[in-house]
């Protein structure tokens, strides 16, 4: 199947139950298979009236208890950012895939693009912390939905998946694993009585158990600066309590958002580091790279955001060179660069949008770093 | 009150009977339930409250009928009315 | 409990009190702010309906009335502005056992909500939705509102507003809203039976309440107190129920028309979607509905 319905499906298996969307190349076409799978498993497809729509109803139906999500592209995204950030803030699970495509503005709508990952990051006026799931193909379209649902409740915090046009739209084998063999993380209920509980009272381990609406609990919601009550604070205490949680949420529990899958990474000399539909190309490059006596690795970004600060930063200090390619003018490579931070050179492989990376580009890149002198370069 | 002809069981006619509670603290002084009483219970106080509003004050509580008009206008939940059997 | 400084002993609490987050009283509206009697009309309505208040929810979204999430003790939701009806939306179908209320200002509802509120009119959604029309965005300061009468003066129209309001009962009824109302907040009992009425019914239900804004829109058009509004409502609301709301105006220079003015039925948005569903795959799953209590008789 196609990664768009890897998606869709990946959701349902996760327990996505409400979908709210609206169409929008490239990612029409999870809206189309979820329109037609959710009233077959007993969920709700509802088309909104736009994706401003779209992003405040699953946040809604979130609190309501389901699990719940909604695809779209740049455009789409782009309206999405203030409730994502109500979302952040009221620490709504939900998931939200942005399957790019090039812009900026309409752009290119049936061409790829990943020239959105600052804005994942970015893109909702505030400071916060975000969950930003990479997959590269239809089977990582599946699985990292689930992922994405899984960490969303256990961290209530909106995940997003930022897939591109081509990982969405090729078709390959899916293997979709019996029920029993998925993982399926529900978000914390409280253990105390509804006299004693405090909707934002985090767990040690940043994370507040979570009462729905109806669950009795007389919850009070908002998007203003609140304290654990839950109670609109105008003041400074009060934002440095809330944004130091949402913050300390997923910094701290890096450890277990993280993954990256890293390919030749014990003796390798340079090292690209890639995600998204890039990651493929990266990954035949440093196969024709070893093939032809270079020692090149791999590390393929699972979790885009937070970023793999502390793994770059050691391979940095083992390496010749890191060489990021994407479909933008250079997002993630800025981020490659900082965590580098002067200890190699670090070099962008790009293109402005419209078309994937060939992986021979990225060899020629990594030839001419391996044809250097013997020993470190100096950045 | 003026009626056309006295209804024949004008004796045996009760109306209802209430006291008004004023939530001083909570009064910002709009003045609604002073204007709105029918049966002109209250007026504006010259005290004033911890913020520095007058409240209303009872003037005549006996003819409180316990209509609760003071209570639904009341924009603050400053004041309400009960019956008179039930206050303590 | 509350204590008054005249009487020593123990006072019954307000009736309110249980539907009231009195720990944060008093509320930020200003005094006279009609939004504080229209808050009591909705907790009378709420206790008069008969709903669980564990099965009744609250939606705003920014402003002055979006507020009043905030101090009434029910599930409560303060969202993005405008963005209050869709996010009701999705929170009734996850659950539609709970009576959603959506509870904004005229700005919130029916400018940068305009177009959420006009689909979720159209698809029927079992909402209702309270619209407190002070006339300008009074949360802001007072500047000028699809509310807002030709010619009144606001901060963005310091010379006189030169756009026409909306008709919102007119906008509501065409758009497919099965019970639509109009009154002021004068008119509290009113208020508490048509809200009552409205959560009764299924499908989307508006109720409009026009309401003083002394600080912002009074002060600017030299109204006077709110006390003087409400008695200007006094004089010139007349009643008109069941007329078609494309007559149901507002006009501050001659007549303001209230009263009930839409009643009708249709199918909700969940009962299309079923039906629809069940012509494709036969069997639908259990599906909930709301149970319609019986309206309590108290006061």
């Amino acid at each position: 199947m196609n990664g768009d319905h890897a998606c869709c499906e990946g959701a349902l298996a996760a327990g996505c139950r409400f979908f709210a969307g609206y169409p929008i190349t490239p990612a029409t076409e999870i809206v189309e298979r979820m329109s037609r799978r959710l009233p077959e498993i007993g969920g709700i497809y509802i088309q909104m009236e736009d994706e401003l729509a779209s992003m405040a109803a699953i946040l809604g139906a979130s609190w309501g208890g389901v699990k719940a999500m909604t695809g779209t592209s740049g455009p789409g995204f782009s309206l999405m950012m203030e409730n994502i950030g109500l979302g952040i803030c009221t620490e709504t699970p939900c998931v939200v895939c942005n399957v790019q495509r090039a812009g900026p503005s309409t752009g290119l709508p049936t061409l790829v693009g990943q020239g959105d990952m600052m804005q994942a990051r970015w893109g909702s006026h505030g400071h916060y912390e975000v969950i930003a799931l990479s997959p590269s193909s239809p089977q990582e379209m599946f699985d990292f939905t689930i992922r994405a649902f899984n960490l969303s409740e256990k961290y209530r915090i909106p995940v997003i998946i930022m897939a591109d046009e081509v990982v969405g739209h090729i078709t390959e084998r899916v293997v979709i694993p019996p029920e029993e063999k998925i993982e399926i993380v529900n978000r914390r209920k409280p253990r105390v009585s509804p006299g004693e509980y405090l909707p934002y009272h985090p767990d040690p381990d940043w994370v507040a158990p979570m009462a729905n609406c109806g669950d009795g609990y007389k919850i009070h919601i908002t998007g203003l600066t609140h304290d654990e009550r839950g109670y609109p604070g105008m003041d400074e205490k009060t934002q440095a309590q809330m944004v130091n949680r949402l913050i300390q949420k997923i910094v701290s529990n890096r450890g277990d958002i993280i993954r990256t899958e890293n390919t030749y990474l014990e003796d390798a000399e340079i090292v690209v580091v890639a995600y998204g539909i890039s990651a493929r190309s990266a990954r035949q490059a440093v196969r024709d790279a070893r093939a032809g006596g270079i020692r090149a690795g791999l590390i393929k970004l699972e979790t885009v955001w937070p970023f793999p600060e502390e793994l770059i930063r050691d391979v940095a200090t083992r390496v010749r060179a890191l060489i990021m390619p994407e479909i933008n003018a250079g997002q993630m490579v800025l981020e490659l660069q900082r965590c580098a931070g002067g200890a190699c050179p670090v070099h962008l492989v790009s293109n402005f949008g419209g078309s994937i990376i060939h992986p021979a580009v990225i060899l020629d890149a990594i030839k001419s770093f391996a044809k250097e002198k013997k020993g470190r370069i100096k950045p | 009150m003026r009626y056309w002809r006295k209804p024949l069981d004008l004796a045996n006619m009760k109306s209802s009977k209430g006291s008004v509670i004023i939530i001083e603290d909570r009064c910002k002084g709009c003045g609604f339930c002073i204007e709105y009483c029918p049966r002109d219970v209250l007026a504006m106080s010259s005290a004033f409250n911890a913020k520095g509003y007058h409240t209303p004050s009872i003037i005549d509580e006996s003819k409180c009928v316990n209509c609760h008009f003071c209570e639904a206008l009341c924009p603050e939940f400053a004041i309400f009315s009960v019956g008179s059997d039930e206050t303590t | 409990m509350m204590k008054t400084k005249k009487i020593k002993k123990t006072l019954p609490p307000h009736p309110m009190e249980a539907l009231l987050r009195s720990e944060r009283l008093p509320h930020m509206w200003c005094p006279g702010c009609g939004i504080g009697t229209v808050f009591s009309s909705v907790i009378a309505a709420v206790q008069k309906s008969g709903y669980d208040p564990d099965r009744t929810a609250v939606v705003s979204g920014i402003g002055c009335t979006a507020r009043m999430a905030g101090y009434i003790r029910l599930d409560s939701f303060h969202t993005t502005h405008g963005r209050a009806i869709p996010f009701a939306t999705g929170l009734k179908l996850a659950r539609p056992d709970t009576k959603v209320l959506v509870i904004s200002g005229d700005g919130d509802l029916l400018a940068i909500g305009g177009n959420h509120f006009i689909h979720a009119a159209r698809r029927n959604i079992d909402i209702t939705v309270i619209c407190v029309n002070n006339l300008n965005y009074g949360m802001t300061g007072g500047q000028l509102a699809p509310s807002t009468p030709y010619g009144a003066k606001t901060t963005t129209s310091v010379m006189g507003c030169p756009e026409d309001p909306f008709n919102f009962c007119f906008l509501a009824s065409a758009c497919g809203a099965v019970y639509v109302a109009r009154w002021t907040a004068l008119h509290t009992r009113r208020i508490t039976n048509s809200i009552t009425e409205a959560m009764q019914k299924r499908g989307f239900t508006f109720v409009e309440i026009l309401t003083p804004c002394p600080t912002s829109f009074g002060r600017r058009n030299k109204i006077g107190t709110a006390l003087e509004t409400l008695k200007f409502y006094h004089e010139r609301s007349v009643i008109r129920n069941d007329i078609d709301p494309k007559d149901a105006l507002v006009d501050f220079g001659g007549n303001i028309v209230v009263g009930r003015f839409v009643n009708t039925e249709r199918p909700t948005f969940m009962d299309n979607y079923q039906s629809m569903c069940k012509n494709q795959i036969g069997e639908w799953p259990d599906f909930k509905g709301a149970d319609v209590p019986e309206i309590k008789t108290t006061r």
